[in-house]
């Protein structure tokens, strides 16, 4: 957790996971660290164009988010969107393509990296422009609400999308119409290249949920555990007619804002401090502290994940560029 | 004065720093554009000479900082924004068309508002279709702003110069794929002047292409490509949209007798269209050929690379155009 902030209990109470789920969890985890590695490494070779942001260092939000959700929920995300596609289960392969441009590409290569979609998942859209999700969000809430089947939306955005209007439209529409979406803050202290304590006046932006009444949570998002911990009861409840959640996840991205920034507007030390708190280790300690993974098992994880990222990027590659001669205007209009 | 060879995000800076020297009402707002001198590095080194109060960092607010401009131009600043991709205008739409564009007039008059909005669009760098965007059509029918398309470096320095200095509200929309271009800039020059309408880059008795900012080196590299077979095309940059001035087109077209006009928009609704309809209007007995509008598809940008440059007019279809019409 970051220093100086404090996670808040909801009252909610816990929803156990088995020891399978909890080394699932971590197993998620090395997949989406696996696949962002990949990402670089292909983007390193020429076959990802124009630009991509990675979520190493977020693993822990998408995965313990992911686990507490139903098939049939709703997740609304950004351009950094890739750990939310993977832990809801997108096609390794299909994502790999799109970021390449070809046919195969989850959306035919007409997306790319930014606009990762599957609404067949429930993954019903990677916003571009900062905050625009929530809104939309609300939207597909409220038609869970109409519908009347228990489902819920999630809604991922980053810290410096507080600060823009639609984050505070959305908020109170959701509150005042007591829909069940989970807005999910990562709180990874950077907007671009500058400090949340250039833009916000605090750094703790549970305060924000506080303006709308809105039921709110602090979490450490380096921690699966505990980001699943806050999820699940939040769900519960938005399942009951509850009305919406705020979760605040602090965590912190390894690499730059996107593959063009070396990110040197950072405190090394801070950067320190958060490696050290790298979710995927804290999982892997908790894990072989409970007798549940050892470090053979755990390496052998990480050896099939990297192994399965290349494979799938390879036949991504392999695979057809997207057509200039396609019907453009049938993808536009129905 | 002097003159040297500068790339145009290099004369962006040049033409934001004079300015900001000259006049100390002068301010800029946008995201990252402190300490790391934006994302495009369109404000280097601004910081470290104007300081936090003048060159400021502001949250993701687009609607914020661009209404802000607003209430400091009606209490005697002279504000700048630069907003990062010229698609998010579509944040701070509102307070752009309903505000800044109409405070003016629907004062009586009795306002001024000196506002510059630099938006940086456009397609070619695989961005895909929330971040490849030049906003001329969208911006193109709202009275009350002044429209500016630099398609150089020199138009670039020169164009920000005036807008800067003009008491309306000016929208400067400048293209990504033109920051690296390089070109001779006449710096420090005091008083540049607003451009009131097009200008002939390249002169040709045969035919004429109107374009705007990349559109221009497509329009210029399909008139090397037409001289090759004989061929002499005259080439006119755009350069101001709002308000637009077609006389000098028309006297073209009067001296060719063909048009075509090739923008970086979609075809519904783009400029081309008013274009064409004035000189139809203004000189449709010297057409020898209807005119034609070379434009983007219909649809929202592709990612994938190839499907992204088949969008985008290429040199050989303005000169397959163009003779298409001779
Ligand atoms: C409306 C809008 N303004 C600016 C941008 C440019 N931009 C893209 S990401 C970003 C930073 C977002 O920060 P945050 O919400 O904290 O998410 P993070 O990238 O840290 O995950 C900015 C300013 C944008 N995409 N949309
Ligand atoms: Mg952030």
């Amino acid at each position: 957790m970051a220093p100086g902030s404090k996670a808040t209990k909801s009252n909610e109470t816990p929803i156990p996971l088995t020891s399978a789920e909890r080394v699932e969890l971590y197993r998620t985890m090395v997949e989406i660290r696996e696949f962002e590695e990949q990402v670089q490494r292909s983007y390193l070779e020429g076959l990802v164009h124009g630009t991509t942001h990675l979520c190493n260092g977020h693993e822990a939000v998408s995965a313990g988010v992911a686990k507490a959700l139903r098939p049939d929920d709703y997740l609304s995300y950004t351009y950094r969107g890739h750990g939310h596609c993977l832990a809801r289960g997108m096609d390794a392969e299909a994502a790999f393509a799109e970021l390449f441009g070809r046919e195969t590409g989850v959306c035919g290569g007409l997306g790319g990296s930014m606009h990762l979609t599957d609404i067949d998942k429930g993954l019903i859209g990677a916003f571009g422009i900062v905050g625009a999700g929530l809104p939309v969000a609300v939207g597909a809430a409220l038609s869970a609400q109409l519908a009347g089947k228990e489902q819920v939306c999630v809604c991922f955005f980053g810290d410096g999308a507080t600060n823009i209007g639609a984050f505070h439209e959305a908020m109170n529409l959701a509150q005042v119409w007591k829909l069940p979406v989970i807005f999910v803050c990562e709180n990874n202290l950077y907007g671009e290249f500058t400090r949340i304590d250039h833009t916000t006046p605090y750094e703790d932006l549970v305060i924000r949920a506080r303006g709308y009444a809105m039921e709110a949570v602090l979490v450490d998002g380096n921690d699966v555990e505990a980001v699943y911990a806050a999820t699940a009861p939040a769900v519960a409840r938005a399942r009951g007619g509850g009305g919406p959640t705020f979760i605040e996840c602090k965590t912190y991205r390894h690499r730059g804002h996107s593959r063009t920034d070396p990110a040197k507007y950072r405190d090394p030390a801070e950067v320190e401090a958060w490696l050290k708190r790298d979710p995927l280790l804290l999982h892997r300690k908790v894990l072989a502290d409970d007798g549940l993974l050892g470090d053979q098992e755990a390496e052998a994880m990480i050896s099939e994940a990297r192994a399965a990222a290349k494979a799938a990027a390879d036949r991504a590659a392999a695979a057809s560029w997207a057509s200039a001669d396609q019907d453009f205007m049938a993808k536009t209009y129905v | 004065m002097t003159t040297r060879e500068m790339t145009y995000r290099e004369a962006i800076v040049a033409a934001l720093q004079e300015e900001m020297r000259h006049d100390s009402r002068t301010l800029i707002m946008g995201e990252d554009i402190g300490e790391s001198g934006g994302p495009f590095k369109t404000c280097q080194g601004l910081y470290e000479e104007f300081g936090a109060a003048r060159v400021r960092d502001t949250p993701i607010a687009e609607t914020g900082f661009v209404g802000a401009a607003l209430g400091l131009a009606l209490t005697g600043y002279r504000p700048i924004v630069e907003i990062m991709f010229a698609d998010f205008l579509g944040v701070c739409f509102d307070q752009i068309v309903n505000g800044i564009a109409k405070h003016r007039f629907m004062s009586g008059g009795k306002v001024d508002i000196p506002i510059v909005i630099r938006a940086i669009g456009g397609a070619g760098l695989r961005f895909a279709a929330q971040h490849s965007q030049t906003a001329e059509s969208w911006m193109m029918s709202v009275p009350g702003l002044k429209i500016v398309c630099p398609s150089s470096p020199a138009e670039a320095y020169g164009m920000l110069k005036a807008a800067i200095r003009d008491n309306n509200p000016v929208l400067v929309l400048e293209h990504k794929a033109l920051l690296s271009m390089k070109g001779p800039v006449e710096t420090g020059v005091d008083d540049v002047e607003m451009p009131t309408g097009p200008k002939i880059l390249r002169g040709g008795a045969d035919a004429t292409i109107v374009a705007s900012l990349a559109m221009v080196g497509k329009a210029l590299a399909a008139a090397d490509q037409l001289r090759a077979e004989g061929i002499e095309a005259e080439v006119i940059d755009i350069r101001t949209l709002r308000p637009l001035n077609v006389d000098l087109i028309c006297d073209s077209v009067r001296r060719t007798n063909i048009l075509v006009v090739v923008e970086e928009q979609a075809r519904t609704g783009g400029w081309s269209s008013n274009v064409v309809a004035d000189v139809v209007s203004e000189a449709f007995d010297y057409l020898d050929a209807p005119p034609a509008r070379i434009t983007l598809p219909d649809h929202p940008m592709p990612y994938s690379p190839a499907l992204e440059d088949a969008m985008i007019p290429s040199p050989e279809t303005i000169a397959a155009t163009v003779k298409s019409l001779l």
